[in-house]
This record gives structure tokens, C-alpha cells and sequence, in this order.
């Protein structure tokens, strides 16, 4: 009918959404601009600062004067310690709550869900004095512990949500044809359930990566992961917008390559399943 | 259907799971239940005695703890403000066709996945900065002074650092909902001749009010315990002025050793937070049942 109008218009919202996206992105892009300027050019203007000459400085000094990849490892072992963790105690759980509903399954859904909404400050005191008398404060060990059970009620709900869209008539097939529920669950659930897991999993990995009460409060150094690095450099000496550019850079950059992948389960894991 | 036997074995899976949270929620609570009562320093250990409703008393009275109400109300209801009806809109706008719909999506979601520690440090110097931040560099180009963001506007800084990494979650959520608009009775209503601002207003609305609900109840969890982008930009200051009830309950357990104190500001917290989530837990189960 009216192709021109419909192709202005289509013109005009690529020109408002990419504005709109390239304004809230610009203060990760700029973090990533500047961490590859020498300190003296990434306090100038902006125009200076960008027409300035290239480096990697930054990262080496990171990674020198304070050990990035010591921290780095430290939030790798804690985000995916806990999430295994958690999914071995969840996937049990959730498959039984999708195969084998009992009449309480959804009163325990809500409560498990309901332990979510406590705020962490309110068991700050007793967290911390069973850390440092158990000798855990400033432990890995101790971390991974901490966000197993704060991330267990979404990884739960999560799966149960991925397990219930698996058809129960396969399941009954499978045990008309004589399957054991050992060889049930090998051969027929784990195919299926697979994707949802993997999916969870990635969230999980996700959130527990950014968590940053616990991860605040529990570590100092040793057991220190990004987020407590990068707190580090809240009362700087001196020069630092280069070198916090750069630990900013790479303490996002494996997390925002995962999270772009994760975009759908992220609406779905954080809602719910309200959102889907 | 399900045998005794696979239901034996379904408790037995599901046990791990409720006996760890139940101790999770137990413990730790029962705890600062019992510590809210006794005057218990961490300088003076071996000196508690029992303080009744004492603690309470001090907290609740405390200048400091309106203040920290005050603000947490207004951080939460702010970035709420923001991201709801920011995000509705953006939402709007990235549901039209356009070019480059992933690329700007992937833009769009991004500050959602950068650690809170490092959106509040990138804020604070790269761009709040009084001297080398972005913002002073634009102020000074246009021959203005530049504004003090942290130290002359504190709660209205952290508010808009917190509502840029919870506006990609308020979009992509209505995003998805948009997206599961009934298309047929939008044509429907265009050919009975509906205009497009009659459409959004009866159809669009109702369809996201929904999800709107969802969206302002998980943020609502997530933003009354705001607490590492307080940490590394104010600490809090100046004086009171963006400290909130986590930021508070830390300061007064772990910076001014006082247990007691602490943790009846935590139960404080917690009934807070109870308020809120009863709503959450309710539209939540209403879901279920759908």
C-alpha cells in the first residue's frame, strides 16, 4: 500500500534504536576505549584521549601489580563450584517435583522460593561469626558454600520449569516397554533434559560471577574473586583510570560473552517462569 | 500412576534440596533473632548480657535508621520509576522492524551482565568524576562548572547507576512480552478502526500490566539490598545521605563491631523485605496455577 511510508519509518526507529542502544552500552565501550590508553592520555579530553596512541600497558600492570589472574581463577572455582554444586543437589530434586508431583509439591516450590526472598543482611552477623570461627573467612571453600544455597531455590525452579515441558507419555512408554527407572533416567530424561540444564547452568554461572554482598563481605585476599578486585581500586593512588579500565574490561568480558548467549533463559530463570 | 516405590524414591531426591534450605533459613535467622536480644560487642567477647528489646529500641530510634528507611524507599522507588517506564518504551521501540535488531539488543542487555562493583567504580571516576569524568568534560566544553555528582547529589547518583543495570532486565522482560502480543487481534482492531493510540492504550497495556507486576516485584527484592555500589562510590556519605538499611545493619555489625545492634537492624530487614514478598510469592503462585 504504502511502501515508502513503512520504509521512512523503518529508517527512522533503526536510527532511535541504535542510538538509544549505543547510549547505554557507551560506558562499557568507553571502560574498554580507555583501558588501552597509558594513564597521562585517559584523564584528557575525550577527543584527545581517543586520538591518543595505543596500549596494552594498562594490562600488564594489572596483572603485575596485582595479580589478575590469581582473582580471576578464584571467581571461575567459586561460580562454578557453586553451581555444580547446586545442580547436583537440584536435579534430583526438580526431577522428582516435575515426574512425581505429590500434593505438597507446589506448597514446596513457593516455600523454596520463598527462602530467596530474604535479604542477605539479615543473617549477616551469624554468617560472619560461624565463618570466622569455623576458619572459613576468606576461603573458597566457604564462598562456594554460600552461593550453592542462595542460587539453589532459582536452580531448582528453573529446572523444574525445563523438566516439565518434557512429555509424561514418553515416560510411560518407556515404562510399558519394560524400562527400569535407572535406565528411565539414563536413557530417556537426560537426552531431554540436557538443553534445560545446560541453560540453567550458564544463569547460574552467570549470577554467581556478579554476586557481590557475599562475595564482599566473606573475602579479603586470599579467596578474593573480581568483584572484591575491583573494589580494591575504590580508593585509588594516584593515576588508576587506565588500570581499572583494564581490570574493569577483563573482570566483565567473559561474563558479558556468556550472558549474550543466555538472553532467553535469563527472562525466564529470573521470573520464574512468570515470563516466558 | 506413580508407584510407592517411585515416590519413595522421589522424597528421597527431593530431601537434599529442602534439608539444606531449611537449615539455611533456619540457622543463620534463628541467630540474629537470639543476637538481637543481647548486648554483644565484638570488642568486649565473653561479655554478653541479655538486653531485652534494647537493641530495637536504639535501632528504631536512631536518627540514622529513618534516614536509611528513607533512602531505601527512595532508591527503590526511583530506580522502579526509571527502569519501569524506560523500559517500557524502549521495549516499544526495539519491537518495531528495524536493521541490526541483534546487535542492539546484545547493546541494549549488556550492562545487565557487568558486576555491580564495576558499573558503581566505572560511574564514579569515568564519568561522575568532578575533575577527569566525562560529565566535568562536557560541563567544561560548554564553559559550565562541573557538578560534584557523589559528593552534592549522592542518593540521586547511586539511583541512576542502579537503574542503568536494571533497565536491560525491565526491557528484555517486556520485550518478551510484547512479543507474545496477539498479532491477529491487533489487525483485528486496526481494521475495525482503532487508532494506535487507542490500541496501545486497550490492548498493549493490559497485556503488559502483567509483567510490568513482575518486573517491579523481582527488582523490588533485588533493590532493598543495594549494597556494593554503595560501598565503593559514598560509603554511604556524606554522612547519611545514600546510606540505606544494608549499608546501615553492615556498618553498625562489622565496621562498629556492634552484634546486637546489627541484628535487630537484620530482622528489621527482614520483616521489610517479608512485606514485599508476600505480594511477589502470591502473583508468583497464581502463575503456577495458569
Amino acid at each position: 500500500m504504502s511502501r515508502n511510508v513503512s520504509q521512512t519509518r523503518v529508517t527512522l526507529v533503526t536510527i532511535a534504536a541504535w542510538t538509544v542502544g549505543f547510549l547505554i552500552f557507551f560506558p562499557i565501550l568507553w571502560t574498554i576505549l580507555m583501558s588501552f590508553k597509558t594513564e597521562g592520555d585517559a584523564i584528557k579530553t575525550p577527543i584527545e584521549m581517543l586520538t591518543s596512541s595505543w596500549t596494552l600497558e594498562s594490562y600488564h600492570e594489572v596483572q603485575e601489580r596485582s595479580d589478575y589472574f590469581r582473582h580471576f581463577w578464584n571467581s571461575v572455582v567459586i561460580s562454578l563450584g557453586s553451581t555444580l554444586v547446586a545442580l547436583i543437589i537440584a536435579i534430583p530434586a526438580a526431577w522428582s517435583m516435575a515426574f512425581v508431583p505429590g500434593k505438597r509439591t507446589k506448597d514446596l516450590l513457593m516455600w523454596m522460593l520463598s527462602t530467596k526472598m530474604m535479604p542477605a543482611v539479615g543473617v549477616l552477623v551469624p554468617m560472619y561469626l560461624m565463618f570466622r570461627d569455623f576458619g572459613l573467612l576468606d576461603s573458597r571453600l566457604g564462598l562456594v558454600g554460600v552461593l550453592t544455597l542462595i542460587n539453589l531455590p532459582i536452580v531448582v525452579w528453573m529446572l523444574y520449569t525445563y523438566f516439565k515441558e518434557i512429555p509424561g507419555e514418553i515416560l510411560e512408554a518407556a515404562r510399558m516397554d519394560g524400562a527400569s527407572l535407572r535406565s528411565e533416567i539414563l536413557y530417556v530424561l537426560t537426552p531431554m533434559a540436557v538443553p534445560g540444564i545446560a541453560s540453567t547452568m550458564l544463569l547460574n554461572v552467570i549470577l554467581a560471577w556478579n554476586e557481590a554482598f557475599w562475595t564482599l563481605q566473606l573475602t579479603t585476599s586470599k579467596a578474593a574473586p573480581l568483584t572484591q578486585f575491583i573494589a580494591s581500586y575504590s580508593s585509588p593512588e594516584g593515576l588508576f583510570y587506565a588500570k581499572l579500565s583494564a581490570a574493569s574490561t577483563m573482570a566483565i568480558a567473559p561474563i558479558l560473552i556468556l550472558g549474550w548467549f543466555s538472553q532467553k533463559q535469563l527472562v525466564r530463570g529470573l521470573t520464574f517462569g512468570a515470563v516466558k | 500412576m506413580a508407584t510407592a516405590q517411585s515416590r519413595t524414591a522421589a522424597r528421597l531426591m527431593v530431601s537434599p534440596a529442602v534439608i539444606l534450605l531449611f537449615l539455611w533459613m533456619i540457622v543463620p535467622l534463628g541467630m540474629t533473632i537470639y543476637f538481637s536480644f543481647l548486648r554483644y560487642n565484638l570488642l568486649n567477647p565473653g561479655m554478653e548480657t541479655f538486653a531485652g528489646f534494647d537493641n530495637y529500641y536504639y535501632f528504631l530510634t536512631n536518627a540514622a535508621f529513618w534516614d536509611a528507611l528513607g533512602n531505601t524507599l527512595t532508591l527503590v522507588l526511583g530506580v522502579l520509576a526509571i527502569t519501569v517506564i524506560g523500559g517500557v518504551l524502549l521495549a516499544l521501540l526495539l519491537d518495531q522492524p528495524f536493521r541490526g535488531q541483534g546487535i542492539v539488543r546484545v547493546m541494549v542487555i549488556a550492562p545487565f551482565f557487568v558486576m555491580p562493583t564495576v558499573s558503581a567504580l566505572v560511574w564514579k571516576n569515568m564519568f561522575m568524576n568532578p575533575v577527569n569524568g566525562m560529565f566535568a568534560h562536557i560541563a567544561k566544553f560548554f564553559g559550565l562548572q562541573p557538578f560534584d555528582f557523589l559528593a552534592h547529589a549522592p542518593l540521586a547518583s547511586i539511583i541512576l547507576i542502579v537503574a542503568w543495570q536494571w533497565l536491560p532486565f525491565a526491557t528484555l522482560i517486556l520485550l518478551t512480552a510484547l512479543q507474545s502480543l496477539d498479532r491477529e487481534q491487533q489487525e483485528a482492531a486496526e481494521m475495525d478502526g482503532a487508532g494506535a493510540l487507542s490500541r496501545f492504550w486497550y490492548l498493549t497495556v493490559p497485556h503488559l500490566t502483567r509483567s510490568i507486576t513482575v518486573v517491579v516485584l523481582i527488582q523490588t527484592i533485588f533493590l532493598l539490598s543495594v549494597f556494593a555500589e554503595i560501598l565503593v562510590t559514598t560509603n554511604g556519605g556524606p554522612g547519611t545521605a545514600s546510606t540505606n538499611i544494608p549499608y546501615l545493619v553492615y556498618a553498625q555489625s562489622l565496621l562498629a563491631f556492634d552484634v546486637g545492634g546489627g541484628s535487630a537492624g537484620g530482622i528489621v530487614a527482614v520483616i521489610l523485605a517479608n512485606i514485599v514478598a508476600f505480594f511477589l510469592m502470591r502473583m508468583i503462585g497464581k502463575n503456577l496455577e495458569a
